[in-house]
């Protein structure tokens, strides 16, 4: 697929402070003269404060971490993930259309997306605030079908239960991510076949359900003041870095 | 079937409390200093002993991949690197121990990291899996905090340090050297070899790739011993396995089993059988997207592992396992998997780049029959000559549908180009 950078580009880029400590902090996980090596996560937090990666994103981040532009233009149009044109200001759904999900049923709900959003994918709904695209193996495949939208992952999906969470996000709400049928995670639907032991103990919501549900941002923008990214290994030993040990500790913050 | 207590992943539905604390209830983090202590060589030889083989497709021994790597250091450290970027079509399995059982891996990268010399670790988690992400990190975090990671981590006098690096949706990445590259900072397509990662990976420096699942049962195999896991599965097919399953099964599931269980024990005690009963079954892709998928009638004996599975040529791969009942069009089910690989090749080699696309539109024509039964045989033929021809397995990995679907298949392609050409099925099919 033709990869290009979008007509119309903003005219700058900027990480908010927060986002700006997280990005450096990131860059601390690897060895001193290995800062290109957290281009993608870099990147990606651009893509979760403006909702896409516009041209000035990608060349702030080129000279954030010393690359030459074109290296980074490089790993932003190789990646999918990277959306380089302007996405629904609300949501950005991904139906997930690989044959685990096409067999149970990934075309219906791909029909729902052509009738309630756009007929074509990366074409925004009339009020701009949706847009889909058919995407491959998300790797929930004993869930299928589902779809990602923005953090989460809604799976156990049937077409008329989707159709009803587009409407909810039209509706500025944001419906509940994890199996739409009741199942708690990836156990067989029809009951425990192991692991019933330790019921003591017992969660209410499987670990991705419950981490959106505490953060509330399934489809939200994020400007690095809800989690800072810790930096234990900075304090407690030294780095094993490839050429010397006589480097000298990085300036920049932790984000803490 | 196996029992709860020979299960390694216990909190794999994380249904129980996914924490630290949790973990070491379950018997997890229990002596991990003792088994460092223990030295360098003895871990290696227990991991020789397990007869595990690699979760992550290619089931290469383990402990052996581990012996590869330097004994003594030339100046240059050593990295581990766990490949968690989980895409191949039909697996699920990494999910669920990254987000529900994550200190399995964090506990096995520490043990493993010391035994290949190690004192950094990469997890490399594919970009799509962001709750994932934040779950395994919440785990590492509390590591850091309860001295399990870092300096003498978990007191066992080694230094070592765990980071969580992610992707941004490209399958080749799952590939080591372009796992490598990614990782890098750069684009994902893979490296020629030799040099293999031992010797020169991740940023020069010996390098070991393994898969999540791979790292995450090693501490408990070390606590167990080898001849406990080595009792599950045939020889050479040792061990306990996470099986996902996808598709037309009455309940589909992702759960641990002993390897070599067959396909009918799997699916009957697991998945509620399969939907509408045997008869019922059409085909079933073994072990992810790119192993050639099998006859359904040829499927209640199967032995689910390495071997069996390769005789009957197909694979076991990443023990993803897809079912199609009658109701699916298996035609176009691969000529999905075919768009999946055009999609995701990386644009390196010529064979891969140009042949995916080739494959994908003759199996585009395949799948409404507008061809000529000719031409079964002559993307057969392509499929030959990208087979083998490229820098990866990725290309291998978009022929092996495609010639799985054309052996076990054939006479469904041919009745459809001639109930196309004929407006009517041929008098065979018609019976």
């Amino acid at each position: 697929m033709l990869r290009r950078l979008h007509h119309d580009q903003p005219e700058s880029f900027a990480f908010t402070p927060a986002n700006q400590a997280w990005a450096e902090a990131q860059i601390t996980k690897y060895p001193e003269d290995r800062a290109a090596s957290a281009i993608i996560p870099i990147l990606w937090r651009a893509q979760e404060q403006d909702g896409w990666l516009s041209r000035p994103a990608i060349e702030y981040v080129a000279n954030m971490l010393g690359m030459a532009y074109i290296r980074a233009l490089e790993v932003a149009s190789f990646y999918f993930m990277f959306q380089l044109a302007p996405v629904g200001n609300v949501a950005h759904i991904q139906v997930c259309g690989t044959t685990s999900c096409m067999i149970c049923g990934a075309e219906d709900l791909i029909s729902v997306c052509r009738e309630k959003i756009s007929h074509k994918p990366h074409q925004l709904s009339e009020d701009g605030s949706l847009s889909w695209e058919e995407v491959e193996c998300l790797g929930a495949c004993s869930n299928a079908p589902m779809v990602q939208i923005g953090k989460d992952y809604y799976e156990d999906l049937s077409a008329r239960r989707f159709g009803e969470i587009i409407d909810e996000l039209g509706l500025g709400k944001t419906p509940v991510p994890g199996p739409q049928s009741g199942r708690f995670a990836s156990e067989p639907a029809t009951g425990l076949t192991s692991l019933e032991g330790y019921i003591s103990d017992r969660v209410e919501k499987n670990a991705s359900v419950q981490l959106a549900i505490s953060h509330c941002d399934t489809v939200r923008r994020i400007d690095g003041t809800e989690f800072p990214l810790l930096t234990p290994w900075r304090s407690k030993v030294k780095k094993p870095l490839p050429k010397t040990k006589h480097d000298s500790p990085r300036k920049s913050k932790t984000a803490k | 079937m196996l029992k709860d207590e020979d299960r390694i992943f216990t909190n794999l539905y994380g249904m129980h409390d996914r924490t630290l604390n949790g973990a070491k209830a379950r018997g997890h983090w229990d002596g991990t200093a003792k088994l460092i202590k223990r030295g360098r060589d003895w871990i290696i030889d227990q991991m020789k002993a397990s007869g595990l083989r690699g979760r992550g497709g290619a089931g290469f021994p383990t402990g052996l991949k581990w012996s590869f790597m330097p004994k003594e250091s030339d100046g240059r450290p050593a990295y581990l690197v766990v490949n968690a970027d989980e895409s191949e079509p039909g697996t699920c399995k990494d999910r669920e121990i990254m987000r529900h059982d994550p200190h399995t891996l964090i506990e096995g990268c520490l043990i493993a990291g010391f035994a290949m010399n190690a004192h950094a670790c990469y997890i490399y988690i594919r970009g799509e899996y962001i709750r994932e992400r934040e779950a395994l990190q919440a785990a590492i975090d509390e590591a850091y905090d309860s001295g399990l990671l870092g300096g003498n981590a978990a007191k066992s006098g080694w230094d070592f340090n765990l980071y969580l690096h992610h992707g941004a949706g490209a399958y080749i990445c799952g590939e080591e050297t372009a796992l490598l590259e990614s990782l890098e900072g750069r684009k994902g397509m893979p490296r020629m070899k030799p040099p293999f990662p031992a010797g020169a990976g991740l940023y020069g420096c010996p390098t070991t790739v393994n898969n999540v699942e791979s790292i995450a049962v090693v501490p408990t195999i070390l606590r167990r011993g080898p001849e406990w896991f080595s009792s599950f599965g045939r020889p050479n097919n040792a061990g306990t396995k996470i099986f996902a399953i996808s598709g037309h099964v009455n309940a589909p599931c992702v759960v641990e089993e002993a390897m070599s269980i067959t396909f009918e024990e799997l699916i009957e005690k697991h998945c509620g059988g399969i939907r509408g009963g045997w008869s019922n079954l059409k085909a079933v892709i073994p072990g992810g997207a790119s192993v050639p998928c099998m006859r359904g009638e040829h499927m209640r004996e199967a032995i689910m592992d390495f071997d069996y599975l390769r005789e009957k040529r197909s694979g076991l791969g990443t023990a993803a396992v897809i079912v199609m009942d009658q109701s699916t069009d298996i035609i176009k089910a691969i000529w999905r998997l075919s768009k999946f690989y055009k999609h995701e090749s990386c644009g390196q080699c010529t064979p891969c780049r140009e042949g995916t696309g080739w494959m994908m539109r003759v199996m585009e024509r395949l799948v409404s029959g507008a061809a000529e039964v000719e031409e079964i045989d002559m993307l057969l033929d392509v499929t030959k000559q990208v087979e083998g021809h490229t820098i990866c397995a990725l290309g291998d990995a978009a022929a092996w549908p495609i010639q799985g679907l054309i052996r076990n298949f054939r006479d469904e392609i041919e009745d459809r180009i001639r109930l196309k050409r004929a407006g009517r099925p041929s008098p065979l099919a018609a019976e």
